[in-house]
């Protein structure tokens, strides 16, 4: 393992699946790896760091064309395995900053290699696979779309490292033509806006807002407490239906998401009667 | 942004609904109610401040032509004086299609 | 009286066209629907509006930029969903958004009430709507969600024409479609040109450069390397008819999503340590076609 750059993802998933993740075939900066977890068979995601990327405007755990394409290959796989068994978890530990902005992500279409790989989580997810994200860096953009977004159940460290976001602050403050402060400010008024953890699991996506006492080094005791909420939301998925509706039937989301629940029903209530 | 409301005597003989237009770059959308009562109620949403009078203006304007009693809502991006008049005389023309 | 045609047989064409790029959401829908079926479903006088943009001083849009209307298409129930991509650049909020989830996941839920019911989403999208940020990302999310479940039962057809173009969180929704219908017009891809840009510096992607930007993401590179189903004219009959023959022709034999196998192998021939152009990837894909 001596030659992998270490990232907090990659240090929670050595922590997790006790593997480095690596698959011949896969570029360095795909982490697969199956596992035990509360006694059953599971699957480890992840994306790493890979200096050596292929890709110049990937590997700095950017979602680029090959971790869409070769993840879809691997979830692929996972589903076909267990298409007669039991369905194994699949659990994604997500520190990635973003998707790769790139002329040559463009010109191999990074916008199909993203959907492929969400679409590979989505079927994954109805075919049984209680699919968990594991939010514990970086979880941007296109990140939090091609990894997070599909899973039945997302955790998130609750940790000030720990960003999901539609754009950087920055980006975000050159587009709107605002300063960070004034993003800042805004984001305390405006809850979708605003940068904090805490905030993002007001809007009713979360499982788990998770303190881990060792957020950029895990040890015994912390991995331990990890795994105790993975297998927690694990058997919470199976339990449920094999969709997103948890989400929006959550209490959070019945304070901050009363626009989306109105459309719900007036749409079902208008397509009936159309 | 500034929202303005307005409201005008108005004909016996009420508006039909009718919507038009869109909430792009110097354009504007206006959805048109039949009021309840003999008045003509105007609520405008816009993101140009400062301009009330000429809204004002703009609507009786248009009224005079138009007497029939409506509510009246504008969505306004930023639209000319000319562009709103149009948006208003389309409408008219949607709301007699 | 006779009437000598003085103009070329291009420029009569042009005159009897009618665009649809010029059409708006509403229309665009309407077109795509059978004559008379257009049926609108949270319309603007229901005023589900954005519940941020005025608390944040911006003006909203009665239907929040998003039009869904139920109807026939070739004479089979049908659902067509269209953003209008002049409010706002066709972003992706809340409300627009749950109306587009909300319209994937009743027509799917009437295919498998044996209603077979299809899907169009005619797309102008600048990506997730920033002043209401991780709330269009959750959302869109949901949308994703939808698609992959819908589309296991009927042809999900997205159409780009332009003005505006596809991108960010859309551009992700026209890779899940079925079928992709585009314009030359039309631009599709996941990062706008100013933002990577911006990234990775003028070097790597010069925005302002639009022979270039078109060169990489416009509709006629799109069709030539496979992004693209259908390449048609700016042309709303010509648009409508695409659509219609999509249906017909049905399921395909693999989801462009399912094409892992064939990406890879098409990543894997590329020399990464060079930029490329347009036609670079043209003819590496003719290398690697199947």
């Amino acid at each position: 393992m001596s030659d992998l750059v270490t990232s907090r993802g990659r240090k929670w998933f050595e922590a997790l699946s006790g593997k480095d993740g690596r698959v011949a075939g896969n570029p360095a900066s795909l982490m697969v790896s199956p596992g035990t977890l509360g006694g059953e068979n599971v699957v480890y995601v992840g994306i790493a760091p890979d200096p050596k990327s292929r890709f110049p405007r990937a590997g700095h755990t950017e979602v680029g064309v090959e971790e869409g394409w070769y993840g879809t290959r691997n979830l692929r796989a996972v589903i076909e395995a267990d298409k007669n068994g039991p369905k194994r978890p699949i659990i994604t530990i997500i520190d990635s900053k973003s998707q790769a902005y790139g002329r040559r992500e463009e010109l191999v279409g990074i916008h199909l290699a993203a959907a492929a790989i969400i679409a590979a989580y989505a079927d994954a997810r109805a075919a049984g696979h209680p699919v968990i994200a594991l939010i514990v860096g970086r979880c941007v953009s296109g990140s939090f779309l091609a990894l997070a977004g599909q899973a039945n159940r997302m955790i998130a460290f609750d940790d000030p490292e720990v960003l999901v976001h539609a754009m950087y602050k920055d980006a975000a403050a050159r587009i709107t033509r605002r300063s960070v402060a004034e993003l800042d400010k805004l984001g305390e008024e405006i809850i979708p806006m605003a940068y904090d953890i805490g905030s993002f699991a007001k809007l009713g996506g979360l499982y788990a807002l998770l303190k881990v006492a060792t957020p950029d080094l895990p040890n015994d005791v912390t991995t331990a407490q990890v795994k105790k909420v993975l297998v927690e939301a694990i058997n919470d998925a199976r339990r449920s239906p094999r969709t997103l509706d948890v989400r929006l039937e959550s209490d959070a989301a019945k304070v901050l998401r009363k626009a989306s629940l109105k459309v719900r029903r007036m749409m079902a209530e208008q397509w009936a009667a159309a | 942004m500034e929202i303005l409301a307005f409201e005008f005597p108005a004909a016996a003989e009420k508006a039909r609904r009718a919507h038009i237009g869109v909430v792009g770059s110097g354009d504007l959308e206006i959805l048109m109610d039949p009021s309840t009562d003999a008045k003509t109620h105007a609520k405008i949403q816009t993101s140009v401040a400062g301009f009330a009078t000429t809204w004002k203006a703009v609507l009786e304007r248009f009224l005079a032509q138009h007497p029939e009693a409506a509510n009246i809502e504008i969505n306004d991006f930023g639209a000319t004086p000319g562009t709103v008049a149009l948006r208003l005389q389309q409408m008219v023309e949607v709301s007699r299609s | 009286m006779t009437f000598t045609p003085t103009l070329s047989k291009d420029v009569l064409e042009l005159s009897s066209r009618r665009s649809y790029i010029e059409l708006n959401a509403r229309d665009r829908a309407r077109q795509l629907l059978d004559d008379g079926t257009f049926h609108e479903l949270l319309g603007p006088f229901d005023r589900v509006e954005s519940p941020w943009l005025p608390i944040q001083g911006i003006v909203p849009q009665a239907d929040d930029g998003c039009v869904v209307a139920k109807g026939k298409i070739d004479g089979q129930p049908a659902v067509v969903i269209a953003m209008e991509g002049k409010f706002q650049g066709g972003s992706i909020g809340e409300v627009c958004g749950m109306k587009m989830a909300e319209a994937f996941r009743l027509a799917r839920q009437d295919n498998e009430k044996g209603i077979p019911t299809r899907a169009v989403l005619s797309l102008e999208s600048g990506g997730v709507r920033l002043q209401e940020a991780n709330m269009g990302e959750l959302v869109i999310a949901e949308i994703y969600a939808e698609m992959v479940a819908l589309r296991k039962y009927t042809p999900l057809i997205v159409v780009i024409t332009g003005p505006t173009g596809c991108f960010g969180g859309m551009s992700l929704a026209a890779g899940l479609a079925t079928y992709v219908v585009m314009t030359r017009q039309a631009r599709l891809s996941m990062n706008g040109p100013e933002v990577i840009e911006q990234e990775a510096g003028k070097a790597e992607f010069e925005a302002s450069n639009k022979p270039f930007v078109w060169s990489v993401n416009g509709g006629a590179q799109r069709y030539a390397t496979g992004f693209a189903d259908v390449l048609v004219e700016d042309d709303a009959v010509a648009i409508t008819a695409a659509v219609r023959d999509l249906f017909r022709k049905g399921q395909p034999a693999q989801l462009r999503t399912d094409q892992y196998e064939l990406f890879i192998k098409r990543l894997s021939s590329l020399d990464t340590s060079k930029q490329w152009t347009g036609e670079d990837i043209r003819n590496a894909w003719k290398e690697n076609a199947q």
